[in-house]
């Protein structure tokens, strides 16, 4: 089936199986291999993109049914010029990474969590990122870097104007 | 595991699905927001040949409140209820089991027909559902049909789902703003299947006294069940923490668990007990 979808704001159209999840597609069709593949049935989080505006796991859509939508996967957080985005740099900062395998669907979670609701409390941010599993840093310094990352998605910060997304 | 091959088809129309299951003789399944369908096909627990795809199938979404009470649009997502102010403030307890459903990636995708139809008997919906006495409306090739929630229910991922039908919607009826209700439920890490969980809401009358107590409990049996033992102790009394305490003890003797791998019998009854005290104490207006 053709499917036409536009990824980190550049369109294309494939033909893909129907059984091909959205993750294989992105990996594989599209060479973005950014986005990791973990569980394969939707526990880990690894496979996080963004879905027109909301955080899905890519293993439990099928690339079928993004047809006609707008993606943004962990390589469109960085402008193109591979300056971090406000997010990675306070992730950089607070050391909330380890072995990294878990890394983009947790920076996809967060980066939708704080477009959609840039006052998060850290509450709210350790129950959204437990549909995240990391084994190595411990989530300490993922909060952390989520919470301070929270002043560069205020609506009047220039981060956000800039980038538009 | 990669997913086993199968056909995709997009109807635009709930008849042309319901036409589509009609032809399939059982060998296709309907795909919602995929967030069980998927893992059980990547677990080859299901291998169907074809896909019917709801997405474009807008008569099936929307929520919707009048002097009923609350419809909920087969594919409303989880997300959706969450974003409501008006299911918020017509049906509290709902939004409260919401909150409580898988991880944040997963309710944005998930949808109410979904989790109808899959009937996992430690999911949220199938309990408020059967606690609240909803209706779930269904379509199939000869037509429409309105199934009881207590009646929708025959199992573990078994419902009164014909072969060739789909659900269209499920309503609650009208809550009144002055109900009292907790919920409550135990997962080992947060967005697990519960082991247990408790639904529980009560109208008082002039003196305090509770009418029309339903209790609900999930992920102790082959379904989400209420418990009428339980409910008729409770109509007539206050809720007090004695009294909390003693219908907690009777719970734990009417529900009918059995040992798996993730808990004794013994221990979900032990669960189901204290869960009933603390959604019982959040009624009361114990709210942490």
């Amino acid at each position: 089936m053709l499917v036409t979808l536009c990824v980190n704001g550049e369109d294309s159209t494939t033909d893909v199986l129907p059984r091909t999840t959205l993750v294989d597609f992105l990996r594989h069709s599209l060479g973005m291999t950014g986005t990791h593949v973990g569980c394969e049935h939707g526990v880990c989080g690894a496979c996080t993109v963004i879905v027109d505006g909301d955080a899905v796991r890519s293993c439990l859509m099928l690339a079928v049914q993004a047809n006609g939508a707008e993606i943004m996967t962990i390589e469109g957080l960085a402008d193109a010029s591979a300056n971090l985005s406000p997010l990675q740099e306070a992730f950089h900062r607070h050391h909330a990474l380890q072995c990294g395998f878990c890394t983009p669907g947790v920076l996809m979670t967060a980066h939708a969590l704080l477009r959609q609701e840039p006052n998060a409390s850290k509450e709210r941010i350790r129950e959204v990122i437990s549909g995240n599993l990391c084994r190595c840093t411990g989530y300490m310094p993922i909060v952390d870097a989520i919470f301070e990352a929270r002043s560069s998605y205020q609506p009047a910060s220039p981060a956000t104007r800039a980038r538009g997304r | 595991m990669k997913l086993p091959k199968f056909d995709y088809v997009e109807p635009t129309t709930a008849l042309e699905a319901v036409t589509l299951l009609s032809q399939s003789r059982g060998l296709a399944k309907v795909i919602a927001g995929g967030q069980s369908l998927i893992p059980t096909m990547a677990l080859r627990l299901a291998q169907p040949a074809l896909l019917i795809d709801l997405r474009h199938l807008e008569s099936l979404r929307g929520i919707a409140v009048d002097e009923a009470g609350l419809r909920l649009g087969a594919m409303t997502r989880w997300r959706e209820i969450q974003d409501s102010a008006e299911v918020l403030d017509t049906h509290p307890l709902l939004v409260e089991a919401v909150r409580h459903i898988a991880h944040y990636q997963i309710r944005n995708r998930g949808t109410v027909g979904g989790s109808l139809a899959h009937a996992d008997p430690a999911a949220e919906l199938p309990c408020i559902a059967v606690t609240c006495g909803a209706s779930i409306r269904v379509l199939g090739i000869l037509g429409e049909r309105e199934i009881l929630a207590d009646e929708f229910f025959l199992g573990p991922l078994a419902t009164a789902l014909g072969d060739d039908e789909i659900i269209l919607e499920v309503r609650f009826p009208r809550w009144p703003s002055s109900r009292q209700w907790g919920f409550q439920e135990f997962s080992r890490r947060q967005g697990d299947f519960a082991l247990a969980g408790v639904a529980i809401f009560y109208d008082t009358d002039n003196s305090g006294r509770l009418e029309n107590a339903h209790v609900g409990v999930f992920g102790v049996g082959q379904c989400a069940t209420r418990l009428s033992g339980v409910e008729s102790a409770l109509n007539g009394r206050t809720n007090t923490i004695s009294v909390a305490a003693e219908v907690a003890r009777l719970a734990a003797a009417e529900v009918t668990p059995s040992d798996d791998l993730h808990a004794s019998a013994r221990y979900r009854r032990a669960l189901v007990a204290v869960l009933l005290e603390r959604a019982m104490a959040l009624a009361r207006g114990e709210r942490a």
